[in-house]
């Protein structure tokens, strides 16, 4: 019984250092320091949260970018996220990848990079690869009615090399592509 | 070192027949049940023989010839495992019938009392109890375990020793005990029987080496744990494998569920049998090697633990040195010739029978040619060796002659009175571990007679294998610490203990017990008894005293000082032979993954094929050459399991290295071998 | 698709990484574990006594296994009922912006010993189902408790191995105390700021709804984005090897895994404090090298199969038009970093994910899954896993010293029946959990009932779940339905099994490996140091877990390789 009696004591001593100091003092640290990112690195244009930096969105419309499939329902849900979690040699997986190879040669996409039609972990991937990036630059070009070579140049200022050089893969964030796609146009 | 001149045959045909008997006897699952992993092997064999039976009557899961198959191979495998295990029974038996007909319809002639007039009585032997006398006289067998308390004999100990020289035997001193089945030559002694019927030393000895007695030592008992531990796996493994593959077909949509026949197959197979059917055959006949080297050990914990042995105290006189010391040189007083104490020295050796004083006599003749003079020619008087004065020597025409110790000379001449290069020359002979006498004329000391130890030819190679072995020797000796340096520095031992005293022992053993060390000693005197009780391996010599004998765990027939070390030769090899044959079981269940797996599942995933790497014929011959190969692999490492695997004295590390190349990879690269080559003979004869 | 330049150097800066980090972690713990009440920070060292006074505890009191594991089970016990609470009266109380209801009975009781027992499967999903009250006051504090009760468990054993024919082997409320105070809470700061500096979010807020530039939903379906304190607790969870995540799919999220460089720290803390033990062990039984020797053991069994991983992977999968298996990943991390990290959060207990498990290949799903099989004993959970390893090293010692012919020892200590007992125990409890679980999963409708992927695969997510469960990791294959009563329980009680009663008996073996003598070492003692024991004890651990697992793999990823490679039929 005095274990028993010991173990509530320092539980709830453990508890109050752990689940309540612990996080309070992050979060203060964080707010302070971080602000923006602690709060979700949100964009905001013209005083309307259109999204996150971090958290990728569902575009379908020809002039923008697409990103990659997403399994959460509806796709790209920033309150849900989840993965496709097909086996490898899944009948449904395959016929996701063959749906999203036919709407991508339907939106005048003629070799689609592979990425482009496999599912993220999240639902929620910000990025494509370069290649899965310029693959799309000319039925974007198109639909835009501009030059693929400035596409294929807006590309390229929004390619993030791998971290440090090495670390991780090079990536193209769509939705920031598409901002700055839509913003060379308004300008 | 006195190697047994009992036969040695492996499989000689009158144990083998005896043997075959057994194995049929040792399916009473009473007798199974002590050993999980065969035990589990009969259930399996009982249950594909209800499966065959079943099968004649139409509920077939699978073609009755192959349930048949086997069934019966099941049954061989468990009749493999009953046959080692008698093979190294009969072994043991053969040896204690010679000796159990010793103690048939014995009479013993008991007495009352020592008066000279006491009547004697006939009894049986096995009436007698401790504390009864008995009287044994010439020609007769000596009824039981016992003490001497009058009178002198010699005694042909050769039922238990196999050594046909007669030993005195005596009452007091460290002579008195005697053997019950030994057979009195010569004279009368009486004896007090020191242990009840059924405790004699030939009793335990059947006992054990028929087995009857065997207690399961500490490393077999955590041996049996993860034998069982095994066990229960591989029965988690099959058992839910029928699950597995029920749900395989389900969602596969083809193919049949694995048979009870192949997953009890699969059972027998991955359960460690090798191990488990040959685990008591080589406890069993770890025991036997011992016997055969003459040592009866009172349990088998005994023998294990000499495995386990990082400490010998051996005794100097007679284990690492000859029993006697021998004279090597005389080194003369100034203004003495050499030849005239040689000459001295002789005479007053002349009647000195201790093999010292032999020894003298024979040096000074090889070295001055003085010849060995006939005592009664010389009108000389001999003056004996006294514990009172400490010296021998010879009364001669009126000439004095004497010989010594320094101490007891000196006083004999006067103390001061001899020359300090004397002192210096006796000092120096000392300190090469030798012991200086001087010989004394008329008062007139001559000079120095050096008695060397003479260390036994070879014990220098014996230690330094010990040495590698991980076992540090300990010499115990009553010289004084410099005598004793010198000679374990000769000998090569890694430490001594000086002027030991039995308390001394008693405490060195202690210390070095608390260090978390394991002693094995031996000893035959009653004022070793102490350190024998103590020491974790007491060899107790055969010739030593009862109390002795009772301090020990171990009992030495050859009395031989040096069989310690090959007792924990045979204590290592006893461990070293279950740990390779576990690893060569476990080791073995990769290939019969290989040869099952793809063979269980070909209905169901026929692309499981791919890993048929052995590319066996049919699934069924696969799975058969997989339990034939399990059966017989027992009886094929029988010879191993009875003669114990080979032992070098190496270190651990190049042991370990050795046995997992042989035992462990063997173990993984042999079943393959095998499975294939069964499979062709399988296939070839359409068995 | 193959492996870039880039991406060895990966490797290596995360080796070379985890091994220097590793030694002067461990370094740094053996001075809290050996010091007098009170060693490390100032700061922290007020705290460690302001929590003794404020317990009543004097962390001087020896124990004896005995009561050390009473002690262990009471703590253990009131955690079960705090969090269970809490969870099924989230709804009445504050800090929950969402308005989340009260956890069902069996959600609750699954995740309740998922987490008390260091698993944490994550049957819920979290941004849905926890408040952010829940999350802190309940999962984040067993983040910290059940990590350290681990991290108690190897300090008692290593004790026992190192003390001279003692009754005790330490106190349990120090031991818990300083893992958590001087190691886990320190540490946890230090990631969640890193973290947080990388974008992962620490907020209070309620979640932001906002308008994407496409719109293609009803407009009166708000966008929502999900907020809360994530980073605290996802700092814990990957250095506690516990795993649950804040967000559903763990650190593939965004918001828990913002970029390459967190990736890198989150897979650091994985097996940071695992790697730093094997230091620990190494100083405080006085021998490194004893410590390196397992440590390279499992860094052995960790390379063979990251390198089957990554083969696997990057091997184009002939049944579907992809070169390379990016489904299931995410862009930023790639192949190489998201096997790296497979097979570290199975090695260690974590089971946190930065990819799905259930997309990768057959044979690169099969590499974590082994992981878990062999015990979660490759670096595996904080403490247990080193713990885990030391009884593999015992009965690897026993058999090495039969076959040397010698009553085998580990370092010093004699090794005999019931500490071979005691191991077996420990050596059996996982497979059998894992085994017989899987057995009547697949046997009953409900069981059946979860799995997404009717076919070979369906059978290996079963296998998954419980080998998962079975082994405290936590990770899955997602397709699984694991979120119903059937699997709640019976992945609740495997859990429970595999974690205390592992725990009990290494305490056993620590209460009688303390009372033995010390012996010296002589030439007849099996080193424990050099490359023959480490391969047999390689060779051991690999054994006893195939020998248990190849039917079962079998029948799961190795036919579904065979179907992939050479055709279904």
């Amino acid at each position: 019984m005095k274990e028993l009696f010991d173990s509530l004591k320092i539980f709830l001593i453990l508890t109050l250092i752990t689940g309540i100091a612990y996080p309070l003092l992050v979060t203060g640290l964080a707010q302070a320091f971080f602000n923006d990112k602690a709060n979700g690195s949100l964009v905001i244009q013209k005083g309307k949260i259109i999204g996150s930096k971090l958290l990728g969105q569902n575009f379908s419309a020809p002039k923008y970018f697409t990103a990659r499939q997403s399994a959460t329902t509806p796709a790209y849900n920033a309150a849900a996220s989840s993965g496709s979690n097909l086996g490898p040699l899944s009948e449904k997986l395959k016929v996701n990848i063959e749906q999203k190879y036919q709407d991508l040669k339907r939106s005048g996409i003629q070799n689609p990079d592979s990425l482009l039609l496999t599912t993220s972990a999240s639902g929620l991937d910000p990025d494509i690869s370069p290649a899965a990036a310029k693959c799309q630059a000319e039925s974007v070009a198109n639909a835009r009615h501009i030059p693929v070579q400035t596409v294929l140049d807006l590309i390229a200022r929004n390619t993030k090399p791998r971290q440090f050089g090495f670390l991780g893969e090079e990536v193209v964030n769509v939705l920031l592509l598409n901002l700055d796609l839509d913003q060379s146009q308004n300008r | 070192m006195k190697v047994s001149q009992k036969p040695n045959k492996l499989f000689e045909p009158e144990i083998m027949k005896q043997a075959f008997c057994d194995s049929f006897i040792k399916l009473d699952p009473r007798i199974q049940i002590k050993n999980p992993v065969m035990f589990v092997v009969e259930i399996a064999s009982v249950l594909t023989t209800i499966i065959y039976l079943v099968s004649l009557s139409g509920e077939k899961e699978a073609s009755s010839s192959f349930i048949l198959s086997i069934s019966l191979w099941l049954w061989f495998t468990l009749l493999s495992a009953n046959f080692s295990e008698a093979m190294a029974e009969g072994r043991g038996k053969a040896q204690a019938k010679s000796l159990r007909e010793s103690r048939k319809d014995l009479m013993a002639k008991k007495i009352e009392s020592l008066e000279p007039k006491a009547e004697t009585i006939q009894v049986q032997a096995t009436s007698l109890r401790i504390g009864d006398m008995v009287l044994v006289e010439a020609q007769e067998i000596i009824p039981c375990d016992g003490d001497v308390v009058e009178g002198i004999a010699s005694v042909d100990e050769s039922a238990i020793t196999g050594e046909s020289a007669p030993v005195i035997r005596e009452s007091g001193g460290d002579r008195s005990s005697v053997t019950g089945g030994t057979k009195v030559l010569s004279d009368w002694i009486i004896i007090k029987i020191t242990v009840n019927p059924g405790e004699t030393f030939i009793e335990q000895m059947i006992a054990l080496v028929e087995g009857a007695k065997r207690q399961k030592t500490p490393n077999e008992i955590a041996l049996n744990i993860l034998l069982a531990a095994f066990t229960l796996i591989f029965l988690v493994v099959t058992t839910t494998l029928y699950s597995f593959s029920k749900y395989s077909t389900e969602v596969s949509g083809q193919g049949q569920v694995i048979s009870i026949t192949v997953l009890v197959a699969l059972l027998v197979c991955l359960i460690p049998t090798t191990i488990g059917g040959l685990l008591s055959a080589i406890g069993i006949a770890g025991m036997d090697r011992l016997i055969r080297a003459n040592v009866i050990a009172m349990s088998g914990r005994a023998v294990e633990a000499a495995g386990d042995v990082d400490m010998l105290l051996l005794d100097k006189t007679g284990t690492i040195t000859l029993g006697a010391r021998q004279a090597s040189s005389f080194y003369p007083a100034p203004g003495i010739s050499e030849p005239d104490l040689a000459d001295a020295a002789q005479l007053a050796s002349l009647a000195d029978e201790t093999p010292e004083g032999r020894s003298i006599v024979v040096l000074a003749k090889e070295k001055y040619n003085i010849r060995d003079r006939n005592i009664h020619d010389l009108d000389a008087t001999f003056v004996e060796f006294s514990a009172h004065t400490r010296m021998s020597g010879v009364d001669m025409n009126g000439i004095k002659i004497r010989k010594g110790a320094v101490d007891a000379i000196e006083e004999y001449v006067g103390t001061g009175t001899v020359a300090r290069e004397i002192i210096e020359t006796a000092q120096k002979v000392a300190k090469e571990g030798a012991t200086p006498l001087l010989v004394a004329r008329d008062k007139q000391v001559l000079g120095v007679v050096k008695l060397k130890d003479i260390v036994k030819g070879g014990i220098k190679e014996r230690f330094a294998d010990l040495r590698a072995m991980g076992i540090k020797t300990v010499m115990i000796t009553g010289d004084n610490p410099i005598t004793a340096a010198a000679i374990a520095a000769e000998a090569g031992v890694d430490d001594y203990l000086a002027q030991a005293t039995p308390e001394g022992k008693l405490k060195l053993i202690k210390e070095n017990q608390a260090g978390g060390r394991l002693i094995a000693m031996t000893g035959d005197g009653t004022n070793d008894a102490p350190a024998l009780a103590q020491a974790d391996v007491a060899v107790v010599m055969n010739s030593g005293t009862q109390a002795a004998k009772e301090a020990g765990n171990m009992i030495d027939l050859d009395s031989s000082p040096t069989k310690l070390i090959e007792i924990v030769e045979i204590g290592k090899q006893l461990l070293m032979t279950r740990g390779a044959l576990t690893t060569f079981s476990i080791a073995n269940d990769v290939a019969k993954y290989f040869a099952i797996i793809p063979a269980a599942f070909a209905t169901t995933y026929p692309v499981l094929n791919k890993l048929n790497i052995m590319n066996l014929q049919s699934p069924e011959s696969a799975i058969l050459s997989a339990v034939i190969f399990n059966a017989l692999i027992i009886l094929g490492l029988l010879p191993v399991a009875l003669r114990g695997v080979k032992y070098r004295a190496v270190g651990a590390e190049l042991l370990l290295r050795d046995n997992i190349f042989i035992y462990g990879l063997g173990g993984l690269i042999v079943p393959f071998i095998g499975i294939k080559i069964i499979d062709v003979l399988i296939s070839g004869f359409k068995i | 698709m193959s492996m870039t330049f880039a991406e060895y150097a990966q490797l290596i800066v995360y080796f070379a990484l985890l091994l220097s980090g590793g030694f002067a972690l461990g370094k740094y713990m053996t001075y809290i574990f050996e010091g007098e009440a009170g060693a490390g920070l100032p700061l922290l060292k007020q705290l460690e006594q302001l929590t003794y006074k404020a317990g009543g505890i004097d962390p001087r009191i020896e124990m004896t296994w005995v009561t050390y594991s009473r002690s262990l089970m009471g703590f253990s016990l009131i955690s079960f009922v705090a969090l269970y609470a809490l969870q099924r009266m989230q709804n009445l109380l504050p800090f929950n912006p969402e308005s989340l209801q009260a956890v069902s009975a069996d959600s609750a009781f699954n995740t309740t010993i998922s987490f008390i027992s260091n698993t944490n499967w994550q049957g819920y999903s979290g941004e849905t189902t926890l408040s952010y009250l829940s999350q802190m006051l309940g999962l984040t504090v067993q983040n910290f408790v059940s990590a350290a009760v681990g991290i108690s468990v190897l300090v008692a054993l290593i004790r026992g191995i190192v003390r001279h024919q003692s009754n005790t082997i330490g106190n349990f409320w120090s031991d818990l105390t300083r893992s958590i105070i001087h190691i886990l809470l320190p540490l946890s700061v230090v990631l969640a700021l890193m973290l947080v500096w990388q974008g992962a979010i620490q907020n209070f807020n309620a979640y932001v709804e906002y308008t994407p530039l496409e719109q293609h939903q009803d407009p009166k379906d708000k966008y929502k984005i999900a907020m809360g304190p994530a980073a605290s607790q996802i700092a814990i969870k990957q250095l506690g090897t516990n795993g649950g995540g804040f967000f559903n799919v763990n650190s593939s999220h965004p918001y828990e895994n913002p970029t390459s460089l967190s990736n890198l720290f989150e897979t650091l803390a994985i097996l940071i404090i695992p790697v730093g033990l094997c230091f620990t062990f190494g100083f405080m039984v006085k021998r490194l090298k004893e410590g390196l020797a397992l440590l390279w053991a499992m860094s052995f069994i960790f390379f063979i199969l990251l390198a089957l991983g990554l083969w696997a992977e990057f091997t184009p999968n002939s049944a579907m038009p992809l070169s390379g298996n990016m489904e299931g990943k995410e862009t930023r991390f790639g192949i190489t970093s998201s096997m790296l990290w497979a097979t570290c959060t199975t090695a260690a207990s974590n089971g946190s994910v930065n990819c799905m498990h259930d997309s990768l290949t057959p044979l690169g799903g099969l590499v974590p899954m082994v992981l878990m099989q062999l015990g979660e004993i490759i670096y595996g959970g904080v403490g247990s896993g080193l713990y885990g390893m030391i009884i593999f090293a015992i009965v690897a010692v026993f058999v090495a010293g039969l076959m040397v012919g010698r009553t085998p020892e580990y370092l010093g200590k004699k090794i005999e029946a019931f500490e071979i007992k005691m191991s077996t125990l420990v050596l059996l409890i996982p497979p059998f959990v894992v085994l017989i679980g899987t057995a009547i999963a697949v046997s009953i409708e409900a069981g059946k009932a979860g799995v997404l992927n009717q076919s070979v695969h369906g059978f290996s997510e079963i296998l998954y779940a419980f080998s998962s469960a079975g082994n405290n990791n936590g990770s899955a294959f997602a397709g699984l339905s694991a979120n119903t009563p059937f699997y709640n329980y019976a992945l609740g009680v495997a859990m429970f099994i595999s974690r205390y009663w592992l725990a009990l008996p290494v305490l056993a073996i620590a209460g009688s490996l303390a009372q033995k003598k010390l012996i010296p070492a002589s030439n007849g003692t099996i080193p424990t140091t050099g490359p023959l024991f480490i391969g047999f004890l390689i060779s051991i651990v690999l054994i006893v877990g195939a020998l248990t697992f190849i039917p079962a793999l079998a029948l799961g990823p190795i036919v579904e390789h065979l179907q992939m490679t050479f055709g279904a039929k």
